[in-house]
């Protein structure tokens, strides 16, 4: 008796979403056309059906901002990373340039493998905390803060020279404790709300979060430009404000949840092309 | 702020009089709105790009009084009808005084 | 698919398909600022005429932050030319939102990126070199979507 009772209570739900739904779709506002352009998962068992990238959930005004190189306030941050990339800092007088020379060359494809394994830490590293590692060992230079304008900035630079090619990552051997670690964080309900990324991200994508259109919750464009932040965002960040917003403790930027986290978003995007630094909402 | 040179395009810097040039400009600055708090409820002061001014030759072409309301990064894009050949002179100024300035040459035939 | 969602869930998007309905026909919740006296006193005390102003704007706002905005005017007579072109909107805490100067040289035309605190009529007044005024009003709306993210 309960159960057909609840089953009826959903039921109504439903319909009333359903209604919902519906006035919003007749209101004549268009929603963004992301059906049609996903790329085929790399495996059978993949968790999504097809793999599209954020872009494609976001209004033609947003994108056109993403389109044109100009336009895209992201820029600046390529501009200065760009700077950054041959100016000497720290002890050893070095910049990034003196060891790699031409980052359009040298670093093509590196943001497109990112987290990758340190066999020195013992543990997968991603493009920040890679950035760190060369300044400390190499260049004796203190670290950047995350959320630093440098920081931000460098790891948009470097991340930039791989625009185009296809998101993939290494998931095997070492890397596969971290993987799982990962995807197990990617279901895990969070917060107040109690909504893991996948309730959203996976189960929800292409409906109506409120008033938000909610995207597959990829990777491939971080750092991004957030028009609501008017400034790029690192994906950590991100992360943080996703699960903040579940009225959750975020995991701490560049922690091995978050890194661990970062890998299995990078797996779930794979063949996606880099995009930063792309534009979001 | 204005450590990053501002972004300006022309898409043709040599017209024959009469014809239409575009310009964007796209300058990086915060352009705090006077409206939010800090982490200690302190309001932050506004501090935004409050003019934007574009001369040929010394002569105006085009600008804009901005509000809290431009967003931050101010985009702009307009068109004008250059009279004669020469520099094309931008300015932005925030305020606190600071001038952000760029210069474009043109060429009219 | 009803099987595989659970109640959170269908509750979770349920009733925020609508809050989100309900709240897309509802006018704007913030009492209006001054930008009636800001067009007043932008046009002398003259009353602008609607038309002949195109005002651009998505119909629904990606983020209230960063708001794709255009203006133009169709050309106007032979000898006259647009001055000035001013936007308010009047649900933001300051009506004024940007003045556009234009000079003999200028195509009346330009676009920037504005900041929307929320759903309602942006307008935008053009001065003529004539003396005369036009107008344009287009609604946007403008949400705070997702979780409050």
């Amino acid at each position: 008796m309960s159960l057909r009772l609840a089953f009826c209570g959903i039921l109504l739900l439903a319909i009333a979403a359903g209604a919902a739904g519906l006035a919003f779709g007749e209101s004549g506002l268009e929603h963004p056309r992301w059906q049609g352009h996903g790329i085929a998962p790399p495996a059978k068992d993949f968790p999504l059906p097809e793999i599209v990238s954020g872009y494609w959930f976001r209004t033609k005004e947003t994108q056109a901002i993403q389109d044109d190189d100009f336009n895209n306030p992201g820029f600046f941050a390529i501009e200065q990373g760009e700077e950054l990339w041959s100016k000497p800092d720290g002890a050893a007088g070095k910049s990034c340039a003196s060891c790699h020379q031409d980052a359009a060359a040298t670093m093509k494809g590196v943001g497109a493998a990112m987290p990758k394994w340190s066999a020195k830490l013992e543990k997968p590293v991603n493009l920040e905390q890679q950035i760190n590692i060369c300044r400390g060992e190499r260049m004796q230079a203190a670290p950047w803060e995350f959320g630093s304008a440098e920081l931000t900035a460098m790891t948009t630079y470097v991340r930039f020279q791989s625009r185009g090619m296809p998101v993939n990552v290494r998931i095997d051997g070492p890397m596969a404790p971290w993987f799982d670690r990962g995807k197990e964080l990617y279901h895990t309900r969070n917060g107040q709300l109690d909504l893991a990324c996948a309730n959203c991200h996976e189960r929800n994508y292409g409906k109506y979060l409120r008033a938000d259109f909610l995207s597959q919750g990829q990777s491939n464009g971080f750092p991004v430009y957030r028009l609501r932040e008017q400034r790029l965002v690192p994906l950590h960040e991100r992360m943080e404000g996703c699960i903040f917003d579940v009225r959750g403790i975020p995991y701490p930027p560049l922690s091995d949840e978050a890194v661990a986290l970062e890998l299995y978003l990078a797996w779930r995007g794979t063949g996606l092309p880099v995009e930063t630094p792309a534009v979001r909402n | 702020m204005a450590e990053f040179k501002p972004r300006i395009r022309l898409d043709k810097k040599e017209v024959k009089k009469g014809e239409t040039v575009d310009v964007k400009t796209l300058v990086s600055h915060i352009m705090e709105t006077g409206f939010r708090h800090d982490p200690d409820g302190k309001l932050i002061p506004r501090m935004i790009i409050n003019t934007f001014t574009s001369e040929l030759n010394g002569k105006f072409v085009f600008g804009c009084d901005l509000e809290s309301a431009v967003s931050a990064n101010p985009y702009f894009e307009f068109k004008f009808k250059p009279e004669e050949s020469g520099t094309l002179k931008f300015t932005w100024i925030d305020d606190e005084g600071v001038r952000i300035e760029a210069t474009e040459t043109i060429t009219v035939t | 698919m009803w099987e595989s969602m659970s109640r959170r869930e269908v509750l979770n998007v349920g009733a925020g398909a609508v809050a989100a309905g309900v709240g897309l026909t509802a006018g704007p919740a913030r009492a209006l600022n001054d930008y009636a006296e800001q067009i007043k006193k932008f046009t002398g005390g003259k009353t602008p005429v609607e038309g002949r102003v195109k005002l651009d704007l998505p119909e629904l706002a990606e983020n209230g932050n960063t708001v794709p905005l255009s203006v133009a005017v169709e050309a106007p007579m032979a000898g006259v030319h647009v001055e000035e072109i001013l936007v308010v909107a009047p649900a933001n805490p300051n009506a004024r939102v940007i003045r556009f100067r234009f000079s003999p040289m200028s195509v009346p035309e330009a676009s920037t990126r504005i900041r929307l605190a929320e759903t309602q009529n942006v307008i935008a007044v053009a001065k003529l070199s004539d003396g005369t005024f036009l107008q344009a009003t287009r609604q946007i709306k403008v949400t705070i979507g997702g979780c409050g993210g």
